[in-house]
């Protein structure tokens, strides 16, 4: 595939004791655009992401981020919370890790962490007031402040994020995602549970988020739906391998994507056939 | 008919249950009873005249123990039934409840201004001021203890290892190099802090029960070694002749160069008295301080984050190994100053002081105040060692009386005395977190 590949997965390959959860999957995310990666249930989209996002070390392989000013990171190699900080690789959970007992503008200030601690001075600064610090803070405020009010939370900012919504939880959880500034973000499966209305509010979010920072998207997502209205490119995954890959359209119409759907669940294939028709 | 159902009144149907219940229940209680008791009050032994054992059987005593709690099982559940579901609103009037929110606020202001003025109104009682200066310390170590379980949620059973460590780096410092009790107070601080990062590494993939037991061991480990390191620390001798602190190198003594002879008043050993006391009032609420303003820094809240899920703070880039070394060494160092204020303080310390029993009484303190809350653990602290004093003329029974207010006080608040949580940043205004919210951490 040509282009300007943010993120470059080659020959990746996770195995636990002796099932291959992955094998030898190859794709390719551009970057500022959205690429999803769908497939039945226990097809190994989530350890695909986990191995993204350093959780899991792959077997073998290799996955290489290239920045916007052309520096390139072979994530394989940093480990744990590395790729979050030097990568810029943001991520959210198919079941959500919000920090229920801080608030929302608590969560969005723990993201920006690793800025913090620097213009805190290693706390040293921060402890004695210093003024570059409290600017500094009141900077991160109001960037939580800002996608506090792109997700339609600004009311609830000082709610505990364990009172939200589910739906709101979701979006606190992307925008908490967004506040570490990330290169690519990683969803896994952002419109799980949502309504229709609250679907449609998560691909505008998402689309704008493309479009205003410019960042990258990947996400897994079983709402085809979405993933048919909001996605660049589609990655579909079947035990571990790629069985296809091509724009929304193109995927839609191919027999293996089909065959795979009906084999897992007739009524997730019927929806993959039906949407956008 | 409106077309509107009434819901049925739930309580009244979820409420009483049969006789054949409150029957079983109290059997269970007696049958508890009685296994717990056989042994405890059935048997009752005793060495005899050549060392022999004697024992005798009290079956009388234990048959009325076990008819005891058969009857008051039935007891507490009719009364149960009669009361309805224990809740606050029943209990306490909402007209008390607001009165209470008010005091609440004002509680910290009138215990910090009262703590100030505890040496000018109780001069004359030495009792008292040594009490007020145990308590102050034991309130500076719970708040020390409270950012490593309170705020990061690492459970700590050998938190004692930290005081011990700094009592006797003050001690060894002063009596073997004659270096001055403000010299050795931060150096002991920061051995203390040194030692919280060494403990921290092994413990680092440790979590819950398996973190506190290793913590429980490094705690007994420093107490052993202190013990067993004859040559350093004098065994069980421990150190002697520790120096009393100075003001700015005036001496608290009735000699020609002390502080009374110079102020030209008559030397009274309350005077050293006062100033330990203010000592000790000044370091904790420097502690206070520091982990008021740490709260509210990027290292706090990570610690806090850290607390409610380790996962999602890996995944936004949070260095969870240092975040955790940062809470044992910020922990340590509060412990290690208070370690050397309590080797000045008694001039004398030995490995019996630094057992298990203190870890156990300081982490009671930060439970019982509710995690994270530091109100709650000067209170606390206040409730444990003061409160405990209180009970004194009830000699044997002490105990009994404060196992039992430990109990009710954890049936009626689980999480502590200030249960709830404030937020360390907000944009219109500061509400609590209720506690249900708030995680308690993995380790």
């Amino acid at each position: 595939m040509s282009g300007d590949p943010i993120l470059s997965v080659d020959r990746l390959a996770m195995r636990f004791g002796g099932i291959v959860a992955v094998n030898d999957l190859s794709f390719d995310a551009e970057r500022r655009k959205i690429t999803a990666l769908i497939g039945p249930n226990g097809a190994g989209k989530t350890t695909v992401f986990n191995c993204i996002t350093g959780f899991y070390k792959p077997t073998s392989g290799a996955m290489r981020l290239t920045h916007d000013d052309g520096h390139a990171i072979q994530l394989q190699r940093l480990n744990d919370f590395r790729i979050a900080k030097l990568a810029r690789v943001a991520r959210t959970f198919q079941n959500i890790r919000l920090f229920p007992g801080m608030t929302a503008l608590e969560n969005l200030m723990v993201a920006q962490h690793n800025a913090l601690m620097r213009a805190s001075g290693l706390t040293f600064l921060g402890l004695i007031g210093a003024p570059s610090w409290r600017k500094a803070e009141q900077a991160a405020i109001d960037l939580s402040r800002t996608w506090l009010d792109r997700i339609g939370l600004l009311d609830r900012a000082d709610d505990a994020a364990g009172n939200l919504p589910y739906g709101d939880q979701r979006r606190l959880e992307i925008a908490r995602a967004m506040c570490t500034r990330p290169a690519l973000l990683c969803l896994d499966e952002p419109a799980a549970g949502l309504n229709a209305r609250e679907s449609a509010a998560l691909s505008e979010l998402l689309l704008s988020i493309r479009s205003e920072q410019g960042t990258s998207i990947l996400l897994i997502e079983h709402d085809m739906s979405v993933v048919m209205e909001i996605s660049d490119h589609v990655v579909v995954m079947d035990y571990g391998v790629k069985i296809a890959e091509g724009t929304p359209r193109h995927i839609r119409d191919d027999p293996k994507v089909i065959a795979a759907y009906l084999g897992a669940d007739e009524e997730e294939a019927i929806a993959v056939m039906e949407s956008g028709t | 008919m409106d077309g509107r159902v009434s819901a049925p009144p739930a309580v009244q149907t979820s409420r009483a249950p049969g006789a054949a219940f409150i029957l079983k229940k109290a059997l269970i209680s007696a049958f508890v009873a009685l296994v717990l008791f056989s042994l405890m009050i059935g048997v009752r032994t005793e060495a005899g005249p050549q060392g022999q054992l004697v024992y005798w059987t009290r079956f009388d005593d234990l048959a009325i123990m076990v008819a005891a709690v058969f009857g008051g099982s039935i007891l507490v559940e009719l009364l149960r039934q009669w009361w309805g579901p224990v809740d606050t609103i029943r209990v306490v009037p909402p007209s008390v409840q607001t009165a209470l929110a008010v005091a609440r606020r004002g509680i910290a202001p009138v215990l910090l201004v009262f703590t100030f003025l505890v040496p000018v109104l109780f001069y004359d009682e030495r009792y008292i001021l040594d009490l007020a200066i145990l308590v102050l310390t034991y309130v500076m170590l719970g708040w020390g203890l409270n950012v490593v379980v309170g705020l990061a949620g690492l459970l700590d059973l050998g938190y004692v290892a930290f005081y011990a460590v700094g009592a006797y780096s003050y001690a060894l410092l002063a009596t073997n190099f004659g270096l001055s009790f403000w010299v050795c107070l931060p150096l002991a601080g920061i051995l203390a802090a040194f030692w919280g990062v060494l403990l921290g590494f092994p413990v680092l993939r440790l979590r819950g029960d398996y973190l506190a037991i290793v913590t429980l061991a490094f705690g007994e480990i420093i107490r052993l070694v202190i013990i067993n390191w004859q040559t350093l620390t004098g065994g069980p001798n421990g150190v002697t002749g520790i120096p009393r602190p100075t003001l700015f190198g005036i001496p608290l003594t009735p000699a020609d160069d002390g502080l009374a002879a110079l102020l030209g008043i008559e030397f009274s050993p309350t005077h050293r008295i006062v100033f330990l006391f203010y000592i000790i009032l000044a370091l904790a609420l420097l502690t206070n301080w520091v982990t008021i303003r740490l709260r509210r820094l990027p290292l706090g809240r990570a610690w806090e984050a850290l607390r409610e899920d380790e996962v999602a703070c890996r995944a936004l880039g949070i260095n969870t190994t240092t975040t955790k070394l940062t809470a044992f060494a910020t922990g340590a160092l509060f412990g290690g100053l208070a370690g050397a204020f309590f080797a000045t303080r008694q001039g004398f310390i030995s490995p019996e002081s630094f057992t298990f029993h203190e870890s156990a009484l300081v982490l009671a303190i930060v439970v019982l105040g509710g995690m994270g809350s530091q109100l709650g653990v000067a209170l606390a602290a206040l409730a444990m060692i003061g409160g405990f004093e209180l009970f004194r003329g009830l000699d044997q029974y002490r105990m009994l009386v404060f196992g039992m207010a430990m109990v009710l006080l954890m049936i009626w608040r689980p999480r502590g005395l200030i249960g709830h949580r404030a937020p360390t940043v907000f944009l219109k205004h500061s509400q609590a977190i209720s506690s249900d919210l708030v995680k308690e951490g993995h380790g």
